[in-house]
């Protein structure tokens, strides 16, 4: 058994004395995030720059039976990068390179690090007719943490889950081999990420790091309009907002659709916003878009069920941001620094019955609340979103909210909503109610992957 | 500045704080030089509080941890929530904290015991105060301006040349000013940063006092750290006369036609100082001299106004020097960036930007590929020779 002194000496000798740390500053940081998973500490916190660094890590910690978690910028919210079991916490943000944009192929590669901010931000400057789907987490957030966890952004609604999107990986196995997934294992180019091969992506993808470690994604890119704008719809009327999304979706002419809901500021208690974003390359052609969807709400209009919002200069920035930091700011609203979400996968059928619940959750146990739905594929489902704010200072607040998580959760599993980026509980959930025959090929791709149970264990632990 | 103890867990480490407006790279130069979360701003934030809460004790590197932040504000520019504004009072009340019970890194220490011993960081005599003033002449009431040249353009050989080529400015230009020579205090502006709160006040009772005895009414300082403390700090020590930075007199007097420079050839790119921009808002005057020159290409460096990124020298740090050892010290990364323009002239409106630079291009070997100017000096190299 490797001493711990050893084992920094050795980290240290592939990263580098700057880039190792066993300190308690660093430890105590990556032994939490925003939400309220109770932390554990790593033993070190590491930060390697490359591929083989990243190679060389991993067959080290395989060596010596060392837990091993990737993390991005842990943004998560439900304790996915919380090293459960300790050991090393590889922060991979120092692999920051975007290695290639194919605009004929419409994909970009990127190593893990890249942020999204930085990925649009180069988009917008060199490729300005390209984007990529954004999602509303900070622009801290790295493209492969968001891949891993299924995210999902302003394409979504057309274009299906962020890791959808993927176009190829490149990953560090458990036991320290390299492997390229998808067209760029057989060619230089990264378009696909299975078809026509056998789809080896979902072995890494939804995995949250237990199955390896993605070192670089190609990622799809789309045509980035020349204009954008947003239409802001209001409606009290819960029970109708399935219907408003399929309508929207229907047209085939959105961008994204988010429904927002939120008891503050008053004025707007009770009320959903529905936000409906199109895009054009002309004046022409984003009017007909504003009429087409005019026009798939028009009975709502005529019954006035469902009013137009006329968006002031000063509430568009906000509502047009990529991301919003609007988002973000809901942590304070409790004045606390403290926000997590449950966020389920469920048809959009189950709007009123979640909202409903939402609600009651939340005046049951006196906490903050908001909801923030965004519809995935052409209605295929929507995100719904529990969100409660609570106040780090305040422990009996957060016991509060943890709660209210909780009973959201088990009610949208017993609603047929899947939970996305489960935290550990919810991934226990998850697999009690999961098919046993799946379960038990999730068991044999786990040993099979990571016979030594190194990568970031506790998470998707089949028993 | 000690209610960061009841707020400074609304921090939700988004980290937006990390970044320009763009998004384009990280304007943190504490985070861009270290890379661990624990040297952003919600690192810090965080660990401040762990503090407060017992769950973490002092060491040696939480106080780097916080010393190494420059109070650049750029975290205050793009934090999304309400607190923002505060959060540069957090940092400073947090070392403040520290100070009082004399856990501070050593060098931070060295810092303090300078300006305690020898009224400025760098241990200089205070009969040499004026030793690059020559045959300036001294502040009398009467005077319209006192010019304040601050510890920099008292000592540090390149901020001794600033000052040298404001004063001959001014006086070309028929301007009516003084200096305080070897009575000249410290501005203090770096000790409160650091948290010597009790030093600070010294410094500004002293400062302020001296101004009232001479009747000062208007101050030029030559260095945005002492214009920002002399402008929204020292009102509180009832100092009521009004600051200008240099760059907005010099601004003033081409506008009037009171000085005409010669044509230059060059492609200036100009760095915003933090104090001067962020804090200050001042981004115009400096650009509107360098364009009002004949010949001067102006090209922005692709983070410049609110965007600028920090040199590092903020806090103290020009003397510390905690952010150094690196090729991604803020100041070496600024050097390239304002290398990759394409212009052969970085001009810089503050003594310690002025420091930090020069040293980061030899560091850069791109000695003779940029020259690191202040703006005084370009503009004096176009005045006739006096």
């Amino acid at each position: 058994m490797t001493t711990p002194s050893a084992l920094y000496d050795s980290l240290v000798k592939i990263v580098g004395k700057d880039f190792v740390s066993d300190r308690k500053e660093e430890r105590y940081f990556y032994a939490r995030d925003g939400g309220l998973m109770p932390p554990h500490e790593p033993d070190f916190v590491v930060m390697p720059k490359t591929t083989e660094e990243v190679q060389e890590i991993v067959k080290l910690a395989n060596r010596d039976k060392v837990p091993i978690v990737p993390v991005g910028a842990g943004l998560a919210l439900t304790g996915l990068v919380i090293p459960q079991r300790g050991g090393i916490v590889l922060d991979m943000k120092r692999m920051d390179r975007i290695l290639e944009v194919n605009e004929k192929a419409r994909y970009v590669v990127v190593e893990a690090g890249v942020t999204q901010g930085i990925l649009k931000s180069h988009l917008q400057k060199h490729h300005p007719r390209l984007r990529h789907s954004i999602p509303d987490s900070p622009p801290v957030a790295t493209v492969v943490a968001n891949a891993v966890i299924h995210g999902q952004g302003r394409l979504s609604q057309q274009h299906g889950f962020n890791s959808d999107m993927v176009s190829g990986l490149e990953v560090v196995l458990p036991t320290g081999e390299l492997c390229r997934i998808g067209s760029c294992s057989v060619s230089s180019y990264w378009f696909s990420k299975g078809a026509p091969l056998p789809d080896l992506s979902g072995l890494f993808l939804g995995w949250f790091g237990t199955t390896g470690v993605i070192t670089k994604l190609g990622l799809k890119l789309y045509p980035c309009k020349k204009m954008r704008d947003v239409m802001v719809f209001l409606t009290d009327k819960a029970e109708l907002i399935p219907d408003i999304m399929l309508k929207l979706s229907h047209t085939e002419m959105i961008e994204d659709v988010v429904v927002s809901a939120a008891p503050l500021p008053l004025r707007f208690r009770g009320t959903f916003w529905v936000m409906t974003y199109i895009t054009g390359d002309s004046d022409e052609e984003l009017e007909f878009k504003r009429k087409m969807v005019w026009d798939a709400l028009w009975e709502y209009f005529e019954n006035r069920d469902v009013g137009f919002l006329s968006v002031s200069p000063d509430m568009k920035p906000p509502l047009m941001s990529m991301p919003s930091k609007d988002t973000s700011r809901f942590a304070d609203v409790s004045k606390g620094g403290g926000f997590q979400y449950a966020g389920p996968i469920t048809p959009v059928e189950k709007y009123p019955a979640f909202i409903k619940k939402l609600e009651e959750v939340a005046a049951k146990y006196n906490v903050f609340y908001a909801s923030t739905t965004r519809l995935i594929g052409a209605g295929h489902c929507m995100m719904f979103s529990f969100s409660f704010s609570f106040n780090r200072a305040n422990a009996d607040e957060m016991a509060r909210a943890k709660k209210a998580l909780d009973e959201c959760s088990k009610f949208a599993l017993d609603e047929g909503g899947v939970l996305w980026k489960a935290d550990v509980y919810e991934q226990k959930l998850l697999m009690d109610k999961m098919d046993p025959n799946t379960l038990a090929l999730m068991k044999k791709i786990k040993q099979l992957l990571d016979p030594n149970g190194i990568m970031n264990p506790g998470n998707w632990e089949v028993k | 500045m000690h209610k960061y103890v009841s707020q400074i867990h609304r921090c939700f480490r988004c980290g937006y704080c990390k970044f320009p407006t763009d998004y384009s790279s990280f304007n943190c130069p504490s985070y861009r030089r270290f890379r661990f979360d624990s040297y952003s701003t919600g690192g810090r934030l965080w660990l401040i509080y762990a503090w407060l809460k017992g769950e973490i004790e002092w060491s040696e590197h939480f106080a780097e941890i916080l010393y190494t932040c420059t109070t650049c504000k750029n975290c205050t520019e793009q934090c999304p929530m309400k607190f923002a504004p505060d959060i540069v009072d957090w940092i400073v009340g947090a070392r403040s904290d520290m100070v009082e019970k004399g856990k501070i890194p050593p060098r931070v220490a060295r810092f303090f015991e300078a300006v305690y011993g020898y009224g400025n960081p760098f241990k200089q005599l205070r009969s040499d105060r004026a030793a690059w003033a020559n045959s300036t002449k001294k502040y009398a009431p009467g005077d319209e301006y006192l010019l304040y040249v601050g510890c920099l353009g008292s000592y540090d050989e390149n901020g001794q040349k600033m000052a040298r080529c404001l004063v001959d400015i001014l006086n070309a230009s028929g301007v009516s000013f003084g200096i305080l020579g070897e009575e000249e205090e410290c501005c203090g502006n770096e000790i409160y940063m650091l948290g010597e709160t009790g030093l600070f006040q010294n410094l500004m009772d002293k400062n302020t006092q001296k101004f009232k005895e001479l009747g000062v009414s208007n101050v030029i300082t030559l260095c945005p750290h002492g214009y920002n403390t002399m402008k929204n700090l020292y009102p509180a020590s009832g100092g009521s006369f009004k600051v200008y930075h240099y760059t907005q007199i010099l601004n003033d007097l081409l506008g009037k036609n009171r000085m005409k420079p010669s044509r230059a050839k060059a492609r200036v790119t100009y760095h915003d100082p933090c104090f001067l921009g962020r804090y200050n808002n001042i981004y115009d005057e400096p650009r509107q001299i360098l364009q009002s020159i004949p010949g001067i290409e102006l090209v922005e460096m692709e983070r410049n106004r609110r965007d600028a990124f920090c040199c590092g020298g903020g806090s103290g740090n020009f003397v510390t020097d905690l952010l150094a050892g690196s090729a991604d010290s803020p100041a070496r990364i600024r050097a390239r960036e304002a290398y990759e323009t394409g212009a052969d002239t970085l001009a810089v409106a503050c003594p310690s930007c002025l420091t930090m630079l020069t040293d980061a291009v030899k560091a850069e070997n791109l000695d003779g590929k940029l020259a690191i100017k202040d703006i005084s000096q370009i503009l004096r190299e176009l005045l006739p020779a006096r």
